[in-house]
């Protein structure tokens, strides 16, 4: 947020845009757990990241935001749509009526759930805002990356190339079948 | 400016939607996006808490969360696609069934 923009017009703008998305993040969320296709979970995923990408925005973490609409609504949904779309998978489930019983069980526990979690982060909810309104993102995160987390940064690039190998061991086993 | 609860909260509430999500269906694929939607709720609750505490430090831990949550979805996708070529559903009681 920009300094020249603080007082009450910037706090009642901010509320309205975390409401906003909010509700809509809330809302895309629901969708994906209630759609019966998988495409259209998939594209309430992709809402449900974009609004998580303001919400970062909102939190003055420009760089993660950005990495989040890359990452996750350019590279991960779009893997899913590929393959929903490569498996026909469309709409291939869930005899309705059938999963009832599950739905209640699974509204219950993720009310006990969602009770444990606030429960849990209330000492936290007090919290001070901190000073954290510089506007180099960026050279922060960069300097925390190859300072005090050099060793996870490294690793991440473990993972993704085990992953890389996983996934081709995985869809070569196919192509030779 | 918007109190900290309020992001927490919406982090736990999506955080639940996902985790009912991986509970009530049976569609592979959707189960995964569960999981993608709990990965980004906790994110979504370091991120708070770096801004709320003044450290970057969970921004750090944000970024790495998207790495491998982006390794997570490119083995789970493959895993379905071999089980879908082998089962032939991707449900995943009928390929537990059968």
């Amino acid at each position: 947020m920009a300094p020249a923009l603080q007082g009450k017009g910037q706090t009642i703008m901010e509320m309205v845009l975390f409401w906003v998305l909010a509700v809509v993040a809330v809302a895309a969320g629901v969708g994906v757990i209630a759609q019966r296709s998988a495409t259209r979970s998939a594209l309430c995923l992709l809402a449900n990241f974009c609004c998580l990408a303001g919400l970062y925005v909102l939190l003055n973490a420009q760089f993660v935001a950005l990495v989040q609409v890359i990452v996750y609504a350019g590279a991960i949904v779009v893997l899913f749509l590929f393959v929903v779309l490569l498996l026909g998978a469309e709409g291939a489930e869930e005899k309705p009526g059938a999963r009832r019983a599950q739905w209640v069980a699974a509204a219950l526990l993720g009310a006990l759930l969602l009770a444990g979690i606030v429960w849990a982060l209330a000492p936290g909810t007090g919290a001070p805002a901190g000073a954290l309104t510089r506007s180099d993102n960026v050279r922060e995160i960069g300097a925390a990356l190859l300072s005090s987390y050099a060793i996870p940064f490294e690793l991440t690039a473990v993972v993704l190339l085990i992953a890389i190998i996983g996934t081709l061991v995985l869809a070569k086993k196919r192509l030779e079948e | 400016m918007v109190p900290a609860s309020y992001y927490l909260i919406l982090g736990a509430v999506l955080f639940v939607l996902g985790a009912a999500g991986v509970l009530v269906r049976r569609n592979a694929l959707v189960m995964l996006m569960s999981v993608e939607l709990m990965l980004s709720a906790v994110s979504l609750t370091l991120v708070t808490y770096s801004r709320f505490l003044g450290q970057v430090d969970g921004q750090v831990f944000a970024l790495l969360v998207m790495a491998v949550a982006a390794a997570e979805v490119a083995v789970g996708l493959a895993v379905v696609v071999a089980l879908v070529r082998h089962k032939d559903t991707t449900d995943v009681d009928e390929m537990d069934s059968c």
